[in-house]
């Protein structure tokens, strides 16, 4: 891959993304606003000889990607609300079998059909809470067009990593928004894949693990693998006993859990201020534009940013040690507040947290956010 | 017993119900993979959910048990990454034309080389005893007591609309032609499906005042005729039988040869 600087649209950034982390297989099916990105790689994969299928309706992509990605491949697929609905069961299943695949989500107003073509962060505890039962979930969200390409890779890689679904939370306006992007292959991150067996004796799929990720060859590699969202044993028959179902949901999340130091990634911004706004995704560019301002007017206000790069999951003590020094945390949202209860969790009555909420399809501009601020200020 | 080699003894006993017909229905496909040599390497058994559904989980080969209807996207994935293999579907009446039924209808129009088992009992066995699509009119489940008022599907005739290129039907009564069915369908390029009709005595026998296994396994042999015998036979003494037999065999290029010809154009 050559070096390139250019203007790309977000979506395009994504496609190119997953080509990069060697993207096999791909299902889709069409939604506003993500469907740009199933177009550019219905253009770009069959040229490399891979897959891409237009299933459907996104229940079948989920699972699909499910038994490609059993069968050894690297899968994703991109969606908005409606479609991230549909394909709950699907995501639980991938978490239950171990199966890594990458569902890019692009956000968009909700409930329901809502506002197809405008901008939301309203799917945030869909992405960790969307599907039924006690499960692990990894959930990034870029906040450039440049990051919509090296965070499709590495959200690829932290699914092959631990071996399960991965959520890339974006949203209609960073999907759609054309800006500078440059990528050198030189720097791009190294691609991380699953591990396979390599001997067929006495092989279990779920019976060998290396820091809690089984070891599980790849469906039509003939060793015989099983593979059921039933609770199952090591040699991937169900059961229904007490304690392998038990040890089996508490290793599902553990996998994942005890790497959150390493997983959770943020970008600080005047660290020491009193006035910290925690942000993520599009809002963040709000942010950063009145951070900015505000530096070129001989920086009146004392406010600073933690900019969420990893949703889920999320180490505490990070996320604490970087508010710790805080008066007082904003966290603006395009939601009636959900991120915001996590910060509330995690800092708990020691310092305000307050929510600064924008739904109905529009972002939240730096005026608005100065005036929020300005508010906060003076009382203090 | 024929194609045990096929089978994960460990995991036998199955969770069939005694004078359940499933375990005929697995045994053809065994034995049609024997007969066809067919190393176990080189199969992958996909199901969703239901009692026959329970299939892919008994066989020796590689497997996986999937969600409710689902089972086909799944199959269609793993065709695609492994061509090389022979991706087999054992599915039951709901969950491949309930749930799954517009996953059967796309995956028929696709051509998708895949084979496709339905075993045909009439009823939802796992959940205890629920009508389903195929539960002809007028019969009786735990959610239609009364008898239920709705059409049942014609699966050959729903299949041959959507584009499926080999569909036969069979019933566990008939043994060696089942067999013979699943060997052609297992051959077949493209996406071929065997409708199995089987007893499910516990739930639908017990409901619809049938005696025993035995009893719902005479009634196959008595209502169901082939095609050929069919023939011969007036409309009216058609109308009240199931007929039994190959329906289309068809060559028509497969989702894989498709994809095949595209990538080697595009990659020229």
């Amino acid at each position: 891959m050559k070096k390139i600087k250019d203007i790309w649209q977000g979506a395009e950034a994504c496609a190119y993304g997953a080509m990069k982390a060697g993207l096999d297989f791909f299902a889709g099916y069409p939604i506003t606003p993500s469907t740009e990105i199933a177009e550019y790689l219905s253009a770009m994969m069959p040229k490399k000889g891979k897959t891409f299928i237009q299933m459907e309706d996104e229940i079948a992509s989920i699972v699909a990607l499910a038994g490609a990605s059993m069968a050894g491949a690297k899968a994703m697929t991109s969606t908005s609300g409606p479609g991230y609905s549909l394909m709950q069961e699907g995501i639980g299943y991938a978490c239950m079998v171990e199966a890594p695949l990458v569902v890019c989500n692009v956000m968009r107003g909700g409930p329901s059909t809502g506002l197809p073509t405008k901008v939301s962060q309203g799917d945030v505890m869909q992405s960790r809470w969307g599907t039924h039962g006690d499960h692990p979930a990894i959930a990034i969200s870029p906040s450039s067009v440049q990051e919509m390409y090296s965070m499709t890779i590495e959200a690829f890689n932290l699914a092959e990593q631990y071996r399960t679904p991965v959520t890339l939370l974006t949203d209609e306006t960073i999907t759609h928004m054309r800006e500078k992007i440059e990528i050198d292959p030189d720097k791009d991150p190294p691609l991380v894949r699953r591990l396979c067996p390599t001997c067929r004796e006495n092989y279990l799929p779920y019976g060998t693990f290396v820091d809690d990720v089984p070891v599980i060859a790849n469906l039509g590699d003939g060793y015989g693998t099983s593979v059921t969202g039933l609770s199952h044993h090591d040699d991937g028959f169900q059961t229904a006993d007490y304690s392998i179902s038990r040890a089996l949901i508490e290793r599902l999340s553990r996998k994942v859990e005890k790497h959150s130091k390493e997983i959770f990634d943020i970008e600080v911004w005047n660290e020491k201020a009193s006035i910290m706004l925690v942000c993520y995704g599009i809002t963040s560019r709000s942010v950063k534009a009145l951070l900015a301002r505000n530096k070129e007017c001989g920086g009146g206000l004392d406010i600073g940013m933690v900019r969420l790069k990893t949703l889920f999951p999320i180490h505490e003590e990070t996320l604490w040690n970087s508010l710790a020094h805080a008066k007082h945390i904003m966290v603006p949202e395009l939601n009636l507040g959900q991120i915001v209860h996590e910060v509330k969790r995690i800092v708990g009555h020691q310092i305000p947290v307050s929510l600064i909420s924008k739904t109905g399809g529009e972002l939240i501009n730096p005026d608005e956010l100065c005036e929020e601020v300005v508010k906060i200020n003076h009382a203090r | 017993m024929q194609g045990e080699q096929y089978l994960n003894p460990k995991r036998i006993p199955t969770i069939w119900c005694p004078g359940c017909g499933n375990g005929i229905v697995v045994h053809a496909m065994m034995t049609a993979l024997d007969k066809l040599s067919v190393p176990s390497e080189d199969v992958i058994f996909v199901s969703g959910i239901g009692c026959s559904s329970r299939t892919a989980t008994y066989a020796a080969c590689d497997n996986i048990h999937t969600l409710h209807g689902r089972a086909l996207p799944v199959a269609t994935a793993i065709k695609l990454v492994r061509p090389d293999k022979k991706v087999i579907v054992m599915s039951g009446d709901g969950d491949s034309l309930a749930i799954g039924g517009n996953h059967l209808i796309h995956a028929a129009r696709r051509n998708i080389d895949l084979t496709l088992i339905i075993f045909n009992n009439s009823i939802y066995g796992m959940t205890g005893g629920q009508v389903s699509p195929l539960t002809p009119s007028g019969k009786r489940g735990t959610t239609a007591p009364y008898g239920s008022i709705e059409e049942q599907f014609d699966t050959v005739k729903l299949l041959e609309g959507a584009g499926a290129s080999y569909i036969a039907r069979s019933g566990v009564s008939f043994f060696q032609p089942t067999v013979k069915y699943m060997k052609n369908a297992v051959s077949h390029n493209g996406f071929a499906v065997v409708e199995v009709i089987t007893q499910c005595p516990i739930y639908y026998g017990r409901m619809n005042k049938h005696k025993s296994p035995a009893e719902m396994m005479q009634w196959q042999k008595e209502n169901m005729v082939s095609l050929e015998k069919a023939e011969k036979m007036t409309e009216e003494e058609r109308s009240s039988k199931i007929l039994m037999g190959e329906f289309v065999c068809k060559e028509k290029p497969s989702y894989i040869e498709k994809r095949a010809s595209m990538f080697k154009e595009l990659c020229k």
